[in-house]
């Protein structure tokens, strides 16, 4: 059996290889398409039972899905779009995977809802491009769910009807970004494109469209079946329901839980058997890579929903929280993150193309000991000059770890510039040695 | 009708508009570099952000829609912040290398740079180091690590030339911009992509090093070459054309040059560029000077006149000359007593001469174009011959323009084409007739006559619906058509169809003064003989006006013989040229950069303009030596002072439009029939061997356009012939013949063989249409 946490309701009952229909209507799957078919719920209703249940898009900006959904055009007579998010790209995050790999008919289900709330006839899965098996497997369950009737067209013998295709990726982090995957479905290279207009009036080949992460859509059918306020209510306002938290780094049993919001950081990490060795908590990025770090003192002290994360100085992101123990070189991990926005940048627009690059190279001399008095001050500027200036949220994403790192640690990158080695210097450690020209430890 | 306000002025724009078309309205510089006003929007570059009263962020002004009541500040700390910190990104990483850069001084980002960047650069690491790339003799792509990824030359491919050449590869610091897996960039306005590249990236190859561009004179000019009559801007120092920029001019070349217009100055200064009259004397050639010249000329004309009479006399002129020349050549001539000139050398049916009303022209403005919802092209090779016309009518029919064609060959348009017919060059006639029947039965208006027994097929019928249903529509005659055995025929036909549709009618017209060489009235008069009939029936005399008849002439062969059976050819010059061989004088003339003159576009728009550069050696303006000609010859009325007196005297620019008009009178219609037995030939004149100069220049020789002409036959035709693509074949025509390489193509029409004309490898062979047999070698 798949443990993620007493609160699950998304990942409950699940023991790894009942993913298929029948065990997902035995846990009582498609009810919930069945509930608005049979009683002809109207798609305005629909959208108000989300609305009110307060589920915030699970992909990383937090936006009412419910809103998002009311954007598509009612009145509009060509095709409509539903695209689902499954790029799983955002270093930390891996809840997703789970979700297409052991109950990809709950996610089949909330976009059939969604289909029928927003109008759209066809819907898109785009799966990250690095993830095969689960994608084979996300078609096996597409397979069934048309033998079944559930998806093609007339759906249970009414006039629904909605075709859902899955999409392997191409593997580039960009492609998360919601306009960057619109391009790559449609066969171009994967780049953002500026905003407005958003997608639900310009969409995939141009149509409205919309765009939710999985687990956004997973969400859905608990929704319709216990209702928007008790989804609410297991959440906090405006910040309904549970959240799967992909926790990793130094803790005793990384892995997927599934909590309520709201649920204090410090009872996830325990959930995760606390700090790996004892060691001291020293660092959380709360959200997935792109979120600010937060101290571990600070982050022992917040709730787990968007808003507590928000003023705590980060934000909640796709869940993926990253803990770092006391022996982590905040320089170093840094340096790793910064190399993968420079990586993934998708070159389009001049203050991401060029500054992940400065960022990044402007860390791996402060790491190898190459550093200047005046780097720091130039990092966080360079940083603030990328953020908001840029088409897609990539070029935040890459600013927010390096202007956090700096803010937070900043005597650790002082000391780099000033000894040339690591102020960090526990055995078997993420950290530089001592000098440069010894080589390095991990 | 959104309001706003930018930097504390109002402003009123239409819906949809953005920040950057706001202030561009009221004359307020943002900078910018990825934002082209003829390309779409970007906002990649991100230098145009400026301040939103509202917003989180800085925003893009060439990607903000206007919001009634939105307040912008393009200069405030906030806006200036942004645009300075994004000036520092573009260069970090940009070469320091403006000193020895050709764009240096032209240069959008020296210049904003000036303005937004710092004195010194933050940025201590390695630069990024891109690779150069060859992409053709015409844009060098030697200094790629310049490039800031403004994409427009990409745009600029998939959007106005038709065909997206160049692309950005590669994620972040890696992106860069490439052909496709290494391949030249061959459009026919790939030198676009140098004037708007921002930085030194994207250069061009024949000015390269050339010069700096502040010691550049730029001077205004019109182009000698195709019918549009674009507007150029010549760039030269030390009396030399470095450069040709296009001069803005949107009825006519819009922002855009072809590359026919950018690069063919490099054939002004060819080697064989004649600077010095010359004489034969003895079959052997000397150099003269121009009294000595003038005089032999003017004695070889009176003795060939009085031995055997004034019609032995005859003039042939190349559409590319000025007006001016045109007109002054005909005077002379007729002032000795001959009406033979002709300027129309690649014509073949004469059948219209003195049934017209007036001069073909285009039938309407260039820029009307872009307005018509149906369009029905006939007979023209459009991308080469027309390479701004095709492109215009691209944009159009992205915008819903429906374009129909008939025509002999199926090149890509680089457009949609909704309708085809394709059909062989003799079949031409007949088809425009099943589309005129088609129509007037759509119409249910009576169906001329001569039609009545013409079978109507699916593909005329389905032409026939798309014409029938526009409201604003044109029918144009390319230079297939006008070049047609049966052209008369057509043009019948098409102002038949014209009649019947309300639509408008006329000719895209081959040269720049197509139109000018009616009213310079160089053109046959009463019982003249025109260009086909001179050659004929050769004449005693023959007056070369810069033309290279093996070259310009609708049947090199016949023009070869005519020159070399006659006793006194003159030819009027800049080059030698293959006069070497049977000219006894040789006069140098002033290319269009040398002189002042004048061309009539296709549309009837008289440009006129000045010499930009003195003439090379002792070469003269043609006007000037016509001139002095007919004093010496005792004409009378040869007393002009300036090029513009005689333009005056031919037509001021608000007199051209009476003299135009596309109608025949007095011709019957009569349908050819549609198939014949054998071989026809289908002649195109290659983009880079229309004219005497672009003929000479080094780089657009190098093009692929440029390459040998080969005998273009569909699989099926090879087939019988037992011929396979690649294999050398002779040609025949008449009793001329030629060596050429076989090629395959599918797309074009069985029964027929597509040849190139107007190249030495072509120039013993016939005329441009007609009976062909191919061998193999």
């Amino acid at each position: 059996m798949l443990d993620y946490g007493p609160d699950a309701i998304l990942m409950k009952g699940l023991d790894g290889s009942n993913w298929r229909l029948k065990d997902y209507e035995a846990r009582g799957g498609y009810d919930a398409l069945k509930k608005i078919l049979r009683e002809n719920i109207a798609p305005e209703a629909v959208i108000a039972e989300v609305k009110k249940s307060g589920l915030r898009g699970r992909g990383g900006a937090g936006f009412p899905a419910g809103l998002k959904w009311s954007f598509m055009p009612k009145q509009y007579a060509g095709a409509k779009y539903l695209v689902c998010n499954t790029d799983e790209g955002e270093p930390g995050t891996f809840k997703d995977r789970d979700i297409i790999r052991y109950n990809p008919h709950m996610l089949i289900e909330g976009m059939l809802i969604g289909a029928y709330a927003t109008g759209a006839g066809v819907g898109y899965n785009y799966i990250h491009g690095e993830i095969w098996a689960e994608y084979e497997l996300f078609e096996r369950a597409l397979d069934e769910a048309h033998a079944a009737g559930y998806l093609g067209k007339n759906i249970l013998g009414t006039d629904f009807s909605f075709e859902l295709h899955a999409f392997h990726g191409y593997g580039a982090y960009v492609c998360g970004e919601e306009t960057g995957l619109l391009e790559s479905v449609e066969g171009k290279k994967g780049q953002p494109r500026f905003k407005p207009p958003f997608p639900a009036s310009y969409g995939l080949y141009g149509k409205p469209t919309t765009i939710n992460n999985t687990e956004t859509f997973a969400a859905v059918p608990w929704i319709i079946n216990h209702g928007g306020d008790a989804f609410l209510a297991l959440g906090r306002p405006n910040n309904g329901g549970t959240k799967i938290f992909s926790v990793s780094g130094h803790v005793n049993r990384p892995g997927n839980y599934e909590v309520r919001l709201g649920t204090p950081f410090a009872k996830l990490l325990e959930m995760a058997g606390g700090m790996r060795g004892g060691k001291r908590i020293k660092a959380v990025i709360p959200g997935g890579s792109s979120a600010p770090v937060i101290p571990g003192e600070i982050m022992m002290q917040t709730d787990l929903d968007f808003d507590c994360v928000a003023k705590a100085g980060s934000m909640l992101g796709s869940g993926a929280v990253i803990v770092m123990d006391e022996t982590t070189c905040m320089v170093r991990a840094l340096e790793r993150l910064s190399y993968f926005y420079f990586e993934e940048s998708c070159g389009q627009c001049t203050p991401c193309r060029e500054g992940t690059g400065w960022m990044y190279r402007v860390v791996h001399r402060i790491e190898h000991g190459k550093g200047r008095q005046e780097d720091l001050d130039l990092l966080s500027n360079v940083a603030d000059n990328i953020a908001g200036r840029t088409i897609c949220a990539l070029g935040d994403a890459a600013a927010g770890p390096v202007k956090s790192f700096v803010k937070h640690f900043r005597e650790e990158f002082q000391y780099h510039i000033d000894h040339k080695r690591c102020m960090v210097n526990v055995p078997g450690g993420y950290f530089t040695v001592s000098n440069p020209s010894a080589g390095r430890a991990a | 009708m959104p309001k706003l306000e930018i930097d504390g002025r109002q402003i009123e724009v239409r819906d949809g508009a953005t920040v950057m078309d706001a202030a561009n309205a009221l004359g307020i510089a943002i900078p910018h570099f990825c934002y082209h006003k003829k390309l779409s929007i970007a906002a990649n570059c991100r230098m145009c952000l400026v301040q939103v009263e509202k917003a989180p962020k800085p925003m893009p002004a060439c990607a903000t829609p206007v919001v009634e009541g939105m307040k912008v500040f393009t200069e405030s700390e906030y806006a200036r912040t942004a645009q300075k910190s994004v000036m520092e990104f573009l260069l970090i990483n940009h070469p320091l290398d403006c000193p020895i850069c050709d764009q240096g001084g032209e240069c959008q980002l020296q210049d904003l740079a000036v303005g937004y960047g710092k004195s010194a650069s933050r940025y201590r690491e390695e630069k990024r180091v891109v690779f150069h790339k060859n992409i053709g003799p015409l844009v060098s792509m030697e200094e790629m690590s310049r490039c800031i990824h403004c994409t427009r030359c990409v745009r600029f491919g998939q959007e106005i030339a038709g065909v997206m050449e160049l692309g950005m590869m590669g994620r972040g610091e890696h992106a860069e911009i490439v052909s496709f897996v290494g391949r030249s960039v061959d459009s026919e306005l790939s030198g676009n992509m140098i004037d708007l590249c921002p930085v030194g990236a994207l250069t061009s190859k024949p000015f390269r090093y050339g010069a700096r561009t502040w010691e550049l004179a730029r001077r205004k000019s019109v182009s000698p070459h195709d019918s549009l009559g674009s507007n150029l801007i010549v760039q030269v120092m030390a009396n030399k054309v470095m450069r040709v920029l296009p001069l803005e001019n949107e009825e006519l070349n819009e922002c855009w040059l072809s590359d026919r217009d950018r690069f063919s100055y490099q054939g002004l200064n060819a080697a064989d560029r004649l600077t010095q009259p010359m004489l034969k004397i003895d079959g052997k050639w000397r150099e003269a000077n121009w009294q000595e010249a003038l005089a032999a000329v003017a004695k070889g004309l009176k003795n060939v006149r009085t031995q055997h009479g004034p019609e032995t006399l005859g003039a042939l002129a190349a559409p590319h000359s000025t007006l001016e020349e045109l007109y002054l050549l005909g005077k002379l001539m007729r002032g000795i007593g001959s009406q033979n000139i002709d300027f129309r050398l690649r014509q073949m049916d004469f059948s219209a001469d003195a049934k017209r009303t007036g001069a073909p022209w285009l039938g309407m403005k260039v820029a009307d174009i872009s307005r018509l919802d149906r369009v029905l092209v006939v007979g023209s090779f459009l991308r080469m011959d027309h390479p701004l016309v095709a492109s215009r009518m691209r944009q159009a029919a992205k915008r819903g323009q429906q374009v129909n064609l008939i025509h002999a060959t199926d090149d890509d348009l680089l457009m949609t084409v909704v309708n085809k017919a394709i059909v062989p060059p003799q079949a031409l006639p007949d088809m425009l007739a099943q589309v005129v029947k088609a129509v007037a039965e759509l119409k249910q208006k009576p169906v001329p006559a001569p039609l009545a027994g013409i079978g109507v097929g699916d593909a005329a019928k389905n032409i026939a619906a798309s014409l029938n249903t526009g409201a604003n529509t044109g029918v144009f005659l390319g230079n297939l058509a006008g070049q047609h055995p049966q052209a008369a025929q057509l043009q019948l036909l098409a102002q038949e169809l014209a009649g019947l549709l309300g639509a408008g009618v006329g000719f895209f017209g081959e040269a720049a003064n197509s139109v000018g060489g009616y009213l310079a009235q160089a053109v046959p008069g009463a019982g003249g003989l025109n260009a086909a009939a001179m050659l004929a029936a050769p004449r005693k005399a023959y007056v070369l006006l810069n033309t290279e008849p093996e070259l310009d002439c609708n049947d090199p062969r016949a023009a070869i013989k005519a020159m070399h059976a006659t006793e006194f050819v003159i030819s009027l010059s800049a080059y030698k040229g293959y006069a070497l061989e049977y000219a006894n004088v040789m006069l140098p003339i002033a290319p269009f950069t040398e002189t002042s003159g004048t061309f009539i576009n296709a549309e009837g728009r008289m440009q006129s303009f000045n010499g930009v550069v003195r003439p090379l050696g002792d070469a003269r303006p043609a006007w000037k030596v016509l001139r002095v000609l007919g004093n010496l010859l005792g004409i009378k009325g040869f007393d002009y002072d300036s090029s513009e007196q005689v333009r005056d005297e031919i037509a001021r620019p608000d007199e051209v439009a009476a003299k135009l008009d596309n109608r025949l009178s007095g011709i019957a219609l009569q349908i050819p029939p549609a198939a014949v037995a054998g071989l026809q030939r289908v002649a195109d004149v290659p983009i880079y061997f229309s004219d005497a100069i672009v003929r000479r220049s080094a780089a657009l020789q190098q093009t692929s356009a440029a390459a040998l002409p080969r005998a273009w036959m569909h699989a099926a035709l090879l087939d019988k012939l037992g011929l396979k693509a690649g294999q050398a074949v002779k040609v025949r025509q008449g009793d001329g013949e030629a060596v050429v390489n076989a090629a395959r193509d599918d797309r074009l029409p069985l029964g027929c063989v597509r040849l190139a004309a107007g190249h030495p490898a072509t120039r013993d062979l016939g005329p441009m249409a007609g009976d062909i047999s191919v061998e193999p070698q």
